[in-house]
């Protein structure tokens, strides 16, 4: 999967938790979940468990503190996949 | 944990207290009671001359069970004599029946996750006639 395939897909996830559609029209790496998306802490675990079924992977206690901006959660997802 | 540690560390009182007695706990889910009295603070005002308890408040009642009481068991590793900060973070419950004063109500809430500090469960509540009075989810967050 290239690293477009997957922004649109974690797109498409995080969609639903947005409250500044704004931010996420404007949607780069650098996009925070929290400070610019303004997504809340408990829909920020439905993201993960949303990631986790839409590319059947696990994601870790300590790899869910990682991910707070796209490119982070874009690198925990990629390399969840290679693992595979 | 058991039952009476968990009821002894909840972070609510009178009269915000929605907790009488938990019936069964486990790993899975809970079972809680609670005996709504005559002088609760709420009823002079909902409704005028009419007292009904608010869903809200049943809403609260589900989530003081199935959120607070069922949590502090699952974190039992780590609670020791205080209960960290919590949060209702979450709800979508349906109402089905009225509780009125004197009504005692059991709260039944099954997990559906607890990960990464949140956990979401269904609940529903019953009456004495083992009607359901409400029915739903509710999900919380602890605080660290």
């Amino acid at each position: 999967m290239t690293q477009e395939q997957l922004l649109q897909k974690l797109k498409v996830i995080i969609t639903p938790y947005v409250q500044n559609e704004t931010a996420l029209q404007n949607l780069s790496e650098d996009t925070d979940f929290i400070k610019d998306l303004e997504i809340n802490s408990a829909n920020l675990v439905d993201v993960v468990l949303d990631v986790e079924d839409e590319f059947d992977v696990v994601i870790e206690n300590e790899d869910m503190e990682k991910m707070l901006t796209v490119k982070a959660s874009l690198d925990v997802i990629q390399s969840k996949l290679n693992e595979k | 944990m058991n039952k009476t540690q968990i009821l002894k560390l909840l972070p609510y009182d009178k009269p915000f207290l929605f907790v009488d007695k938990i019936v069964k706990v486990d790993d899975s889910g809970i079972i809680g009671k609670y005996t709504f009295t005559e002088d609760e603070f709420f009823y002079p005002g909902h409704f005028k001359n009419n007292p009904i308890t608010p869903g809200v408040i049943l809403t609260e009642c589900m989530a003081q069970i199935g959120l607070a009481c069922l949590g502090l068991f699952l974190i039992r590793d780590w609670v020791k004599d205080k209960a960290p900060n919590v949060a209702m973070t979450s709800n979508d419950i349906h109402y089905y029946k009225p509780v009125l004063p004197k009504e005692t109500v059991v709260v039944t809430a099954t997990k559906e996750y607890f990960r990464f500090n949140k956990l979401k469960c269904a609940v529903t509540m019953t009456n004495e006639s083992n009607e359901i009075v409400a029915k739903g989810t509710v999900s919380g967050m602890v605080i660290k």
